[in-house]
């Protein structure tokens, strides 16, 4: 079935396990946008949540590092962090390994990517899921981009990657919904913590509503360094999630800079 | 310097409970498997969050380390702040791509003041 579903948000440890040092206002408006997103995905009738994300070392580390794998599971556990930390209690979330291996297999018509038969989720997918799936009752199919270990993939290589996503994903008969999860510009877990770069963030949104491929690949890992931090680099999650939408326009739900969180809070997705 | 063994070593820790056990029953022994120097030996025993920033490690794996120990947020974000103040700035790792100044001139640069965040 043709993609149902295409959006981003963002995650960050602090969402969850520093909520109760948030300004109570622009979390509990972060938290709806969240449902409303856990509402649209529902409506789109998603039989699968295949999540585009930037994990930090939990499963892959420099001694083989992927630029991209995709699970192919069963279930997953997680979260890899202490639960207490996170403020996400210990789960096992349902995966799909024939649909993932059918994933794999088309994407890798154009992309090669790593496959993983085991997996745990970090807070990259944890927070996340906590808020668009709290039952883990939609199966989950994990995706990752090598956005913490440099040599990183070249941005155009995340755009491949997502446009062979959207194939593999309008070639299954089950109903798709896709999600990427990253920064924007932000400092995570560094003495910058805390540290938003918000006209950054406005631009890099302008451009990823516009579904604009020259102005979203415009971008070097130095610069994006200086101005958006090491988080920053995650933007290879949203530009996949842009290449995956083919063209549609997106709309941004929520965009707000919560410090303790660490991350300018984002929910947006495109009209397919 | 070794800074990928000292990595390693904080990966497999945030993901093993045996490397945990190991960890807590002698913290140097913990160690004997990885190439580190003495400095290195030092700063994951004792622990010296401050001096492990400025070594390089990711704060993707440092923050866990840190949270095992229980260390509290804020109290984690000022040791590596203090490493910086008294080791120097990052000497290698993603951080060190751009030689960084610090927060304050790094605030600056971007037209922000400290009191923003
Ligand atoms: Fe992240």
């Amino acid at each position: 079935m043709p993609l149902v579903y295409a959006g981003v948000c963002s995650h960050a440890p602090g969402i969850t396990g520093r909520k109760d040092r948030a300004d109570p206002e622009a979390r509990d408006a972060l938290y709806c946008a969240f449902d409303q997103m856990r509402e649209d995905i529902v409506a789109s009738g998603a039989e699968a949540l295949v999540v585009i994300a930037a994990e930090h070392f939990a499963n892959f580390f420099m001694n083989n590092m992927p630029s991209f794998a995709v699970g192919m599971a069963d279930f997953y556990d997680g979260p890899i962090e202490d639960a207490g930390w996170l403020g996400i209690e210990t789960f096992r979330a349902p995966g799909n390994r024939d649909l993932s291996r059918r994933l794999i297999t088309e994407v890798m018509q154009t992309v090669d990517v790593a496959y993983a038969e085991e997996w745990k989720f970090d807070h990259g997918i944890a927070v996340p899921l906590h808020f668009l799936t709290p039952e883990f009752d939609l199966p989950v199919i994990p995706v990752n981009v090598n956005c913490q270990g440099p040599p990183l993939a070249p941005l155009p290589r995340a755009w491949a990657f997502g446009e062979a996503l959207r194939r593999a994903a309008d070639s299954v008969p089950e109903k798709v919904a896709l999600v990427g999860t990253g920064g924007i510009s932000h400092w995570p877990a560094t003495p910058d913590s805390g540290k938003i770069n918000e006209p950054w963030d406005r631009d890099f949104l302008d451009r990823w509503c516009a579904n604009d491929k020259d102005r979203l690949l415009d971008y070097d890992d130095l610069t994006v360094y200086a101005d958006a931090g090491q988080g920053g680099f995650e933007i290879r999650t949203f530009i996949a999630i842009s290449a995956a939408a083919n063209g549609a326009k997106g709309t941004v739900h929520f965009y707000t800079p919560i410090p303790i969180f660490a991350v300018g809070c984002t929910i947006a997705s495109y009209k397919l | 310097m070794s800074l990928y063994y000292v990595q390693k070593f904080l990966f497999e820790l945030n993901r093993d409970p045996r490397v945990q056990e190991a960890y807590r029953s002698d913290r140097t022994a913990s160690l004997a498997d990885y190439e580190l120097t003495t400095e290195e030996v030092e700063a994951l025993t004792q622990p010296d969050i401050g001096l492990l920033y400025h070594l390089g490690v990711n704060g993707q794996i440092l923050m866990h380390f840190a949270a095992f120990h229980q260390i509290e947020w804020q109290d984690y974000l000022q040791r590596m702040r203090d490493g910086i103040a008294t080791y120097g700035p990052v000497r290698e790792g993603v951080y060190a791509t751009t030689g960084y100044e610090g927060t304050e001139a790094h605030a600056a640069s971007l037209g922000q003041s400290e009191g923003e965040r």
